[in-house]
This record gives structure tokens, C-alpha cells and sequence, in this order.
């Protein structure tokens, strides 16, 4: 095997970036460990794909340093550093063949012909298209495009693979197929990777870490597991998981947990700093429980606004006394009709009380 | 530790120690000099050998600049001083050498104040040569090498070197000769300076008079420029509207031969309608003959003079103004004409209440381009005129006329120019942004809505018969060359042809022995030679324009399509004033004329490189950029090879616009060098009507056939590429089973 991968480290130190009087970047610290896979996660326009052009050296900070692999390359444009990128839209050159379009960048950095020959079969063997070299881009389906553009960068070595929102141009089912093969892919080589996408399953999905910006700072960072349990800020809690987000208070502290009542409920939660008082609790729509109201019901009240069957699960509007509420149930057997009067319960997993932003 | 600089600092050492450092009598690529007494002797030495062997000492402090730099070659570039050397060395060595060139010219001191101070300098100076030239562009690369190190535009030598190069040659090639149009218009006809005598000038009669209002002789020609100008714009654009209307709004059934009309004034010499006008309607013309034989009606020279100056530039530019509308009326949407029409709306009021305020930015758009057309137009009114006189001849008129007044022709070039850049002004301003608003970009569906009775028929009666007159012109010039004397005697006849074109076969193979071989060699070449160039020099400003973002953009763009509002006649008398002396002596080359064309010609480049470059995702560059490439080689692996169909339309359109144009070049050309059209206009002075017209066709046709040549290949590309496209879109769906199934 002739390809080697010298996994490097990345960190960003107080970077800002403005285009005119606009911020696209506001003062935003990370790094990442060699071998992850971390996912710069937001909406559109939190500057995601900022941060990665800057890394890519497309866009050079206002202020602050970027680092890669313990270098400084705030001011390196993109042509001089060891990092490389696939695009959202693939950027394929049309004009040339699968195989030239791999051994462009081995081209341009001066390695010999037959050694970049080798290096680019090696990298299209790597992505499962070794036999399709003297093709045409067009004649690919967009899948293998995309495979294509993985195999274009992985053939540098990069110290660190970026990639903006590369599955955005698949359809749905094979958008899940192709992020399991480049996570695997990354875990077998052990490259650092950066990952854009607006999209939390995703991310939930292929990262080590995640990095969930908004307007321009870093909303949270975290573990895919922590940001979904233990989400900083309503915010997080709505973005990574379509949480509900209700008034509550906290009617006693012991320092670890906190007795949170809304409405009629009492639940036990971490305390998470939060003092007595009112509070806000971010409850999963599956951890909402729903059931047909009766004389021995308790729990909080409501009625079923709307009911949609999506074959493996029912979803539900409620109206509530503490609000409307989005709930999912997967027993669809079970189905509420429009229009029922419902009991409300919560599961003792997927609350958490958020700081409200 | 390698520097991108250094292949450049090398060249600028060639240039000063080996090359002729000035100009040669025998011409650019004539390499008599290295037999001929090379390097001593004082017309071929080098810089150092004028220095040293004939005392000319002021050359050698161009050493510094290319001394210094050799130190930086142990630095590293993050080093202060690199960037500070490069920069001073460039900057002095390119102001030093153009100080020096035209402080010392040909007969020592340039400007009077210095010999009174100095005293009489014995020693005199050429123009420069191939030295100076890689001196210069060794300076001017060092100076944008070192201005890339302190970190502008991101510290992209190829970027920052192209945008010099290209400020440098539209500052020499553009704006140098045009400011020495400005300041002789300040000159006396002794070169001193005296603005009494631009006011006497300016404000003369000639130019303003309005006599002609009150029954007098005739008016000031800027009035007569005017009004015909304001005619012709008029006049083109409602017909451009009518012509727009029936191809796109009618069932007419020719539309497609219709559209055929829009190649036409790109192959026309711009006098040949005139010619053609004069065979129809002149004294002896057909038309005119015909009426005098019928109606016994005195045939009168009422062509010759403002009607027929007129007749000729609406025939000429109302194919422009229907290819701009054409798009301007198909870009309005046809929901929004659905939607009046839901609306209640009949179809009258749509057309008046929403088709036509969606094209009016579109009409002005149309109106201001032929507006500078008919000012700038030459060929016409040369033919044409009579004693009806406008700038653009006036100008031609004071140079090489009786009167050789080049202060006179310098004031009236000015306000041609003012004329046309006003103009040019308010159609990028006022209407250059709004022309994009009725398209939206995105595919709209639905069908264009017909015309009503009243203005389909309209548009029919002014249309049709326009094209049929256009169809007769043109038969005209075809046919004209095989008539012995036109109006005289009608019998039919080789001779023209055989005069022009004729060839023999001697002791050596062919002999040419035509009249017109030697012109359509020379003009055949010279465009030849400078299509490429053009090509090059506009792609690569609008891939700096489009892809690259620096300061002052605007500006740099304004300077590169400002060529395109200076009329040819401005062009010819500027060039003839700026390169007519030392230090850059280009006059009777053909390196003028090559020049000359390229710069007209860049502003088409620019703007067909920008059309298709914006259609070129921008990913792609940055994904080159992103795999180590870096900006020369994106532009020449990506970029180039994706545009190939644009720039084979600037190479053809460059082509054969120069083998057409005819303003700028009549001040150009020389007995070594004489073009086709100026050839042509000679004949027509002479009133050889027939060769003239024989000369016209072959023109024509010869363009023709490189245009149809080049339209096919440049069409089956394209062919082959959407088809490619929608096959690939059409298997993403197909092949993808069918795939699985061969690895399965």
C-alpha cells in the first residue's frame, strides 16, 4: 500500500471573519484531535462553511490563528497546505477522465507520473471504482461522482480531509449508505476529518465529535451523545432533537438533582447549576407518553390536534395546558384519533432542564 | 529555496546586457543585426555597451534595479525585505526607463526647459527595443512579485503579475495615446502649449454653427453628428423592436432566416452598404435609372448628403439593435403576460402595460449602442457624405487634408469623445444594471403571447420590406463586381475580378498578380496575428474580473472596456500622435496595426470570457486550488480547456472584426502595410466602383466561410456536450441497477 496517512490536529484560535460589516465568524476556538471525524454542525448561514473555507485557506481570517498539524497557516492560501476537500458539488473537472481527474492534485504537487499512476488506482480501489479510471465524470451516476471526489482527495494525504456537505446532492437512501462508507473509510485509514452539514442525523451519525454553531460562536461541543442527553441550550435541544421546550420550576435542589413539577408532573433531573425557580425543561418528542384519558387519569391534560401515520410511527400534535406538544409514539397499533382528550406522562429518559437562547 | 521571480529578473538581465536596446530600422522579427556589426555597433548595442562605448550614461543606472534583487535570491520570502526590494526595484527601474525615454528623444532634450538648463545635448535616442521591452516587462513583474509578498490578493503572484500586465498595456495602449490626443488639443500647431487657441478651436464655427436652421450654407459638423446620430439610433431601434416582434410574437414563417440578418454587420465592412446604396440609388444607380426612364423624373444627388448617410447606418445597425432586443423581448416572462392576461387584460394593454416597461431598459440599451455606432462610424459617411460633414470624417479630414491641422483634429476628436462617453456612461450606469432585471434565471414555462391585428400588421409592413431592402443590398454587392461599368454599361464582365485577383503562373510557381493580393495578404495576417492575441489578453481579463476580487475592480474593468467607446477615428489620430516618436516609435509598422487591434477588439473578449466563465462553477477552481494546484495552473488545466468554446468565438469575432474596421486603421496603414478596407476606400475615392465592389464580395465571402467553418465545430461541441449531459442524467436512474448487477 503506497498510501500513508499522518493524521494531523487542528485548532482554531480566536478566529474572526467579516465580509464588510458583516460577521461571519465571531471570535470561534476548537480543536481537534488527530484521527477524529468532527462535525461542524448548524443551520444555514451560522458560518459552518465559513470555518471550513478558512481551514481549506479559500477564506483567510480577519483575526486570529489557525493551526494544523502544530503549523501556523493563518496566512497559507489553500494551493500551499497539506489539507484537501470534496465538495458539495463535487467539482469534478468535466474535461478530463476519473483517472486524471485523481491524479490532478499529485500532478500539481510534482510527483512523478508512475508513481502518481499507482497512487491514484490505489485511491480509486480505495473507493470501490477501480475499474471505471477512463471514464468520463458525466458518465458516473452521482453516487460514484461523489466517490470519485473522496478518491481525488484522499490520494494527497492529507493531514486533514474537509468536506462540505458531501451527501446534499444524493437521494435519501443512498445518502445513508454513502456516510457509512466514508465514517468506515475514515476509521480505517485514521484521517482527521471536518464535516459539514446541516443536518443532525448526519452528524449524530458519522462524528466523533460534533461542533454546533449559531450566528456566527459555537453553540456547543460535545460527543453526538451528549449533545443530544445533556443539550447546553434550548437551542441545542430544539436543533439536535426536535425537543419540546416547556415551562417549568424547579421546586427543590440538593446540589446533584433538581425536582422539577410542571403542571400536576414532578420529575426527578439533573441540576445542571440551575437554581429554584422558573426553568426551562426540553422533553423528546418519543419521550412524551400519550394516553386516552379516563377517570383514574393523571398527568397533564390535553387533546390531539392532529395525528399522522408514518408506517413505523404515529406523530402527534397536542394541545396542552403547558403548550403545544410534538410527540412521537411507535405504537402504531394503538393509533389516538383527531380530536381525543389525552393524559400526558414523561419518560424518565430525554429531559433535560436548557438555559433558554 | 526557489523564487518566482528570478526566470523574470533573468530576463530583465537579457534585456539589458544582450539585446539591441533600441528599435531596429528592419523591423521585428528581422535578425539582420546579429551579422551585422552586433553587439559594438551603436544601432544594435546593448544598454551597457551604449553605456559604456558611446557614453549614453544615463542607461546604465537601469543596473540597480535588476542588482539589487540578486541578494534576495539567499532570503526567504516571509523575509521584510523581499518585498521591499521587489518593489522599489520595480518601481524605479520602471520609472527611471520611461523618464529617460521621453525625457531624450531623437534630437536630444525632449522638453525645452531642459536645454536652456542643461545646455544642447549632442546625443540622441531611438525608440525602444527588444532590450527595453524585457527590461520593462522584467521590472514591471519584479514590481508585482514584490507587491504579492506583502500579501496582496492573497499573495498570488500569477494574479498580481496578470493584473499588472494588463494595467500596463491598457495604460500604454489606451490611455497613454488618448491623453496625448487632450493635451495637442492644448497645443499650438508649433507644440507649445496655448489654450486660447483650443477655445478658438472648440467654439469655432464649423463645429456649432447653426446657419443651416436660418438658410444658410451648412451646419456646425458636431450638430450634424448629432441629429444624424439621434436619427439612426431612433430609427434602428424601432426597427430592431418590429424586427424582435415578428420573429418572436408571430407565426411568421421565415423567422429562422430572419434571425440569419443578426451575422450580417459582423462581416460587413462598415462602407459597403454605402457602396452598394450608391449602385441602387446613386445618379446612375438602378433605382434611379429606372424612375428616369419610367417617370422621366431628373435624377438627383439627393443620396450623397444626410438622407443617404442615414439610409446607410439604419441599414447597417438595425441588425445590432434586433440581436439586443431579440434578447431583451424574449426575456420578458411570459408569465407575467399569462398573468395580465388572467388578469383581464387584453392584449394591447399587456404589451403597453407590461411587455413593453419590462423592455425599455432594453430600447435604451438598443438606442444609446447605436448611437455611439453611428457617431463612431467612418465608412459611411466617407462614402456617402458629400457636403454633409460629421466629426468622425472631419477628423480624418484635418489630418491628411489640405489643411493638416492636428490641433484642430485633436478638438474635434475630444468632443467625439465626450459625445460617445457620455453615452457609453449612461448605458452602463442608468441601464447596464437594470437590463438584467426581466430575467430571472430561473426556466419560466408557458407561451409567448401574440400581437394583436393592428400591430402584427404593423410590424410586418416595416419589418418585411426592411429585410427585403436589406436582402437587395446585399444581392447588390454580390452581383455589382461582375458588371463592367455600373449604370453606363451594364454588360456583364470578369475584368473586375480578374484586376483584383488574378494569378499566373511564372518561372517560381504562382505569381499574384492582382491588384488587391498584396492588401488581403497583409490584412488576412495582421488579423490572423492579432486574433490570438486579443483572445488571450480578454480571457484573461475576464477571468480576473470574474474570478478574483481586489481593489479598485471597478475601475479595472471600466479601463478595459473603455476601448469599446472610443471611436476608431479617435483611436487612429491618438495612435498617430503617441507612436509616431521615441521612445515607442511603432508608426508604419505592422506592429501597430496588430496593436491597434487588439485593444479595440479586447472589450468583445472580456465580455464573451465573462459570459461563459460565469457559467463555470466556481468550485471547480477552488477544488484545484484546494489539491495543490495553484492559480496559472487552474487557469490552464481548468479553466482554458472548459472555455474552449468561448474562445473560439473571440478568436473568429476578433478576426474578423479586425479584417472590417476601417476607422482606426486608415490612419495606420503603410505603403508596406495596407489593409483591405482602406484599399477598398481608396478605389471608391477613385471612383473604381467595380473593383471596389468585386473586393467587397470576396471580403464577405472569405469571412463567411471561416465564420460558417468555425460555427459548425464550435456547434457540434456543444452538441455533443448537452447530449452527453442529459444522457448522463437520464442513466444516473438506469445505470445504477444495472451496475450492481455487474459487481454482483
Amino acid at each position: 500500500m503506497s498510501l500513508h496517512y499522518q493524521p494531523g490536529s487542528v485548532s482554531f484560535e480566536n478566529v474572526i471573519k467579516t465580509f464588510g460589516n458583516v460577521t461571519a465568524i465571531d471570535n470561534v476556538s476548537f480543536t481537534i484531535e488527530p484521527g477524529n471525524l468532527v462535525t461542524l454542525l448548524g443551520p444555514s448561514g451560522c458560518g459552518k462553511t465559513t470555518t471550513l473555507r478558512m481551514l481549506a485557506g479559500l477564506e483567510h481570517p480577519t483575526s486570529g490563528r489557525i493551526m494544523i498539524g502544530n503549523k501556523d497557516v493563518t496566512h497559507l492560501p489553500a494551493t500551499d497546505r497539506d489539507v484537501s476537500m470534496v465538495f458539495q458539488s463535487y467539482a469534478l473537472f468535466p474535461h478530463m477522465t476519473v483517472a486524471e481527474n485523481v491524479a490532478y492534485g499529485l500532478n500539481a504537487s510534482g510527483v512523478n507520473k508512475i508513481e502518481a499512476k499507482e497512487k491514484s488506482e490505489e485511491g480509486l480501489e480505495l473507493v470501490g471504482l477501480a475499474d471505471y479510471g477512463q471514464r468520463y465524470p458525466s458518465e458516473l451516476s452521482g453516487g460514484q461522482q461523489q466517490r470519485v471526489a473522496v478518491a481525488r482527495a484522499l490520494v494527497l494525504e492529507p493531514e486533514v480531509l474537509l468536506l462540505d456537505e458531501p451527501l446534499s446532492n444524493l437521494d435519501a437512501k443512498l445518502r445513508r449508505h454513502v456516510r457509512e462508507e466514508i465514517r468506515e473509510l475514515q476509521q480505517k485509514i485514521g484521517l482527521t476529518a471536518v464535516y459539514v452539514t446541516h443536518d443532525q442525523e448526519e452528524a449524530l451519525a458519522v462524528s466523533d465529535r460534533i461542533i454546533v454553531m449559531n450566528r456566527s460562536v459555537i453553540a456547543q461541543e460535545g460527543s453526538p451523545r451528549e449533545l443530544y442527553e445533556a443539550p447546553a441550550s434550548s437551542f441545542i435541544a430544539d436543533f439536535i432533537g426536535d425537543a419540546n421546550l416547556i415551562e417549568a420550576d424547579i421546586i427543590a435542589t440538593d446540589g446533584k438533582t433538581a425536582d422539577v413539577a410542571v403542571g400536576t408532573l414532578r420529575c426527578s433531573l439533573p441540576q445542571r447549576g440551575f437554581d429554584k425557580g422558573r426553568v426551562q425543561l426540553a422533553v423528546h418528542p418519543s419521550s412524551v407518553r400519550l394516553s386516552l384519558r379516563d377517570q383514574q387519569s393523571t398527568g397533564l391534560t390535553g387533546t390531539v390536534r392532529r395525528a399522522t401515520y408514518l408506517g413505523n410511527q404515529m406523530q402527534y400534535d397536542v394541545d396542552s395546558e403547558v403548550g403545544s406538544l410534538f410527540v412521537v409514539d411507535y405504537r402504531v397499533e394503538q393509533a389516538i384519533p383527531v380530536g381525543s382528550d389525552v393524559s400526558i406522562a414523561f419518560s424518565n429518559r430525554g429531559l433535560a432542564l436548557v438555559k433558554t437562547a | 529555496m526557489k523564487h518566482s521571480f528570478i526566470p523574470w529578473l533573468l530576463l530583465g538581465w537579457i534585456g539589458f546586457l544582450l539585446m539591441p536596446w533600441y528599435l531596429l530600422e528592419d523591423g521585428f522579427w528581422s535578425f539582420v543585426w546579429l551579422t551585422d556589426g552586433y553587439p559594438t555597433d551603436l544601432y544594435y548595442a546593448p544598454a551597457i555597451l551604449q553605456g559604456i562605448l558611446d557614453d549614453k550614461l544615463w542607461l546604465l543606472p537601469l543596473a540597480l534595479p535588476l542588482i539589487a534583487p540578486l541578494r534576495l535570491i539567499s532570503l526567504t520570502k516571509s523575509d521584510p525585505r523581499y518585498s521591499r526590494y521587489l518593489i522599489y526595484s520595480g518601481a524605479f527601474g520602471l520609472i527611471y526607463m520611461m523618464g529617460q525615454g521621453f525625457t531624450i528623444g531623437v534630437s536630444g532634450w525632449q522638453f525645452a526647459g531642459l536645454e536652456s538648463l542643461f545646455g544642447e545635448l549632442e546625443y540622441q535616442q531611438y525608440g525602444f527595443g527588444y532590450g527595453a521591452m524585457l527590461c520593462g516587462l522584467s521590472f514591471l513583474i519584479l514590481l508585482t512579485t514584490g507587491l504579492a509578498a506583502t500579501g496582496f490578493l492573497k499573495g498570488d503572484v500569477f494574479v498580481t503579475g496578470s493584473i499588472g500586465l494588463i494595467v500596463a498595456l491598457v495604460g500604454l495602449f489606451v490611455f497613454f495615446p488618448v491623453s496625448q490626443v487632450l493635451i495637442s488639443a492644448f497645443m499650438n500647431n508649433d507644440g507649445m502649449f496655448a489654450p486660447t487657441a483650443f477655445f478658438g478651436k472648440f467654439f469655432s464655427d464649423n463645429i456649432w454653427s447653426l446657419s443651416c436652421l436660418s438658410g444658410g450654407y451648412a451646419c456646425g459638423t458636431a450638430w450634424n453628428s448629432l441629429t444624424l446620430a439621434i436619427l439612426t439610433a431612433t430609427l434602428t431601434t424601432l426597427l430592431g423592436l418590429s424586427f424582435a416582434l415578428v420573429v418572436t410574437r408571430t407565426g411568421f414563417r421565415w423567422k429562422r432566416s430572419l434571425r440569419l440578418l443578426t451575422v450580417l454587420p459582423i462581416i460587413t465592412p462598415p462602407f459597403v452598404i454605402g457602396l452598394a446604396l450608391i449602385l441602387l440609388f446613386g445618379r446612375s444607380g438602378v433605382v434611379t435609372q429606372f424612375f428616369a426612364d419610367a417617370f422621366n423624373i431628373e435624377p438627383g444627388r439627393w443620396l450623397y448628403g444626410m438622407p443617404g448617410v442615414l439610409l446607410a447606418q439604419v441599414l447597417s445597425f438595425t441588425p445590432i439593435s434586433f440581436l439586443v432586443l431579440i434578447g431583451v423581448v424574449e426575456g420578458v416572462s411570459p408569465s407575467m403576460e399569462e398573468a395580465s392576461q388572467t388578469l383581464r387584460a387584453d392584449r394591447w394593454r399587456t404589451f403597453i402595460n407590461v411587455s413593453l416597461p419590462l423592455m425599455r431598459p432594453g430600447l435604451a440599451n438598443a438606442f444609446l449602442l447605436a448611437f455611439i455606432e453611428s457617431l463612431a462610424d467612418f465608412g459611411n459617411p466617407m462614402v456617402l457624405g458629400g457636403d454633409f460633414d460629421v466629426l468622425s470624417t472631419e477628423i480624418f479630414f484635418a489630418i491628411v487634408g489640405a489643411q493638416n491641422d492636428q490641433g484642430y483634429a485633436a478638438v474635434l476628436a475630444i468632443l467625439l469623445l465626450i459625445f460617445t462617453l457620455s453615452a457609453f456612461f449612461l448605458q452602463r450606469h442608468w441601464i447596464g444594471k437594470k437590463s438584467y432585471t426581466t430575467v430571472t434565471g430561473k426556466a419560466d414555462s408557458g407561451a409567448y403571447m401574440g400581437l394583436n391585428h393592428g400591430m402584427k400588421l404593423a410590424c410586418y409592413m416595416t419589418a418585411l420590406p426592411w429585410a427585403a431592402l436589406t436582402i437587395v443590398i446585399y444581392g447588390m454587392i454580390m452581383f455589382g463586381g461582375f458588371v463592367q461599368n455600373w449604370g453606363y454599361d451594364n454588360s456583364f464582365t470578369l475584368q473586375h475580378y480578374q484586376d483584383a485577383f488574378s494569378v499566373g503562373w511564372g518561372e517560381f510557381g504562382v505569381i499574384w498578380q492582382g491588384a488587391a493580393w498584396d492588401s488581403l495578404w497583409t490584412t488576412l495576417s495582421i488579423s490572423a496575428i492579432a486574433a490570438p492575441f486579443t483572445a488571450i489578453v480578454g480571457l484573461l481579463t475576464a477571468y480576473l474580473l470574474v474570478r478574483q476580487q481586489f481593489k479598485w475592480k471597478n475601475a479595472f474593468e471600466f479601463g478595459t472596456m473603455l476601448s469599446f467607446a472610443i471611436p476608431g477615428t479617435v483611436i487612429g489620430i491618438s495612435y498617430i500622435l503617441a507612436f509616431n516618436v521615441p521612445p515607442l516609435e511603432l508608426t508604419g509598422t505592422g506592429v501597430i496595426l496588430i496593436i491597434c487591434f487588439v485593444f479595440r477588439n479586447m472589450p468583445v473578449g472580456v465580455r464573451g470570457g465573462i459570459a461563459a466563465m460565469s457559467q463555470l462553477d466556481k468550485s471547480l477552481d477552488e477544488a484545484s486550488l484546494t489539491l495543490g494546484a495553484n492559480s496559472l495552473m487552474t487557469f490552464r488545466r481548468v479553466i482554458l480547456p472548459l472555455l474552449r468554446p468561448a474562445i473560439i468565438a473571440a478568436l473568429v469575432y476578433s478576426f474578423v472584426r479586425a479584417i472590417t474596421s476601417v476607422s482606426a486603421v486608415i490612419f495606420l496603414v503603410s505603403a508596406d502595410h495596407n489593409m483591405a478596407t482602406s484599399y477598398i476606400i481608396g478605389l471608391v475615392e477613385n471612383g473604381e466602383f467595380g473593383i471596389a465592389i468585386a473586393y467587397c464580395s470576396v471580403l464577405i465571402l472569405v469571412m463567411l466561410t471561416a465564420i460558417i467553418a468555425i460555427n459548425l465545430f464550435v456547434g457540434e461541441r456543444r452538441l455533443r456536450r448537452t447530449t452527453s449531459i442529459s444522457h448522463s442524467t437520464k442513466s444516473s436512474s438506469l445505470s445504477r441497477p444495472s451496475l450492481k448487477e455487474k459487481q454482483a
